[in-house]
């Protein structure tokens, strides 16, 4: 289990140094990033609630006006447990 | 682009995971629990914690856990749930290129959701510290095992960590650091069918495809549109 994890964890750095990068495949890798981010959180806020919703749309305006990460999680996090208790 | 791998890009990656590390040991303190439940022992279930550190494939493994262990099924569903992982180490190639191979890839075991997001985001701020995903890295680990240990030792005492708005943490920092990476307009189409098909991909999907699929798909708009 853990040489598997490892494996994917170092295939993907291991691949591409093995394959000669053209411009539209930088161009894909330039975008994959934002494409992982957005697939790994846009489900769970789908599952989410109002209160999910809100906080997070807090943490994008934090994260947008302070480009502090640790200042956008903290008042999310206080918005999520305020208006999960109402 | 110079790319350094020093003793303050650890520190700073350590530093700035460390909140998100907390969240993290949320995960951590339940994984221990539903270990402990499937049979692990207290020292079996650390252990996978601190060599495995992927905890979406841990929770699938507990769960297939059995006597005598299907240990075929769970190398299989591990590398599946796992693909995600060869998409977030192809990305940090152009850094990671230009430090040397035993740090790059010592570096790569630390790969986590969290961890990487981090990491790429503070790279392509340009600050070139090559160092930093294994900080984070470190500071995840640290909790991650720390937390396993603690759950699995305390059985179901705790409550559930929804409770305490733990279950949202990741959700926000995802959230922040998707705001971080935004470059513009020309992220909305690859955004949009990411997000299309990672929702779509997790009601129709088992595990974590869907994460592997919304990225690649998203991803190849970018490189249609460019050519």
């Amino acid at each position: 289990m853990a040489l598997v994890t490892y494996a994917t964890k170092a295939g993907g750095l291991w691949l591409l140094g093995r394959v000669d990068v053209g411009e539209r495949t930088e161009a894909g890798l330039d975008a994959l990033p934002g494409a992982i981010i957005v697939a790994i959180v846009a489900p769970e806020l789908v599952d989410g609630g109002p209160p999910e919703w809100t906080a997070a749309a807090l943490a994008a305006v934090v994260a947008w006006k302070t480009e502090n990460l640790l200042a956008a999680l903290v008042v999310a996090m206080v918005a999520v447990v305020a208006l999960r208790s109402l | 682009m110079s790319v350094s791998f020093t003793r303050s890009g650890v520190v700073a990656g350590f530093r700035t995971c460390l909140p998100v590390a907390v969240g993290v040991g949320g995960y951590g303190i339940a994984f221990g629990v539903l270990a402990r439940q499937a049979g692990l022992s207290v020292a079996e279930a650390t252990l996978m914690s601190a060599v495995v550190l992927a905890g979406a494939s841990q929770l699938i493994a507990v769960e297939l856990w059995d006597a005598p262990l299907p240990v075929l099924a769970i190398v299989v569903t591990t590398l599946i749930v796992n693909l995600r992982y060869v998409l977030m180490s192809a990305s940090l190639r152009p850094w990671f290129k230009e430090i040397s191979p035993a740090r790059a890839y010592g570096s790569l075991f630390f790969v986590t959701d969290e961890s990487w997001a981090l990491s790429i985001a503070d790279l392509r701020e340009g600050a070139g510290r090559g160092a930093f995903l294994l900080g984070a890295g470190l500071a995840i680990w640290v909790l991650w095992v720390a937390t396993t240990a603690a759950g699995a030792a305390v059985g179901g005492v705790i409550g559930d960590p929804q409770r305490y708005g733990l279950d949202f943490v990741l959700s926000a920092i995802f959230v922040a650091i998707a705001v971080g990476l935004w470059r513009g307009r020309e992220d909305l189409l690859p955004w949009v069918v990411a997000a299309g098909v990672a929702v779509v991909g997790a009601e129709a999907l088992p595990g974590r495809w869907y994460i592997l699929l919304g990225g690649v798909l998203g991803s190849v708009v970018a490189v249609v549109r460019r050519g």
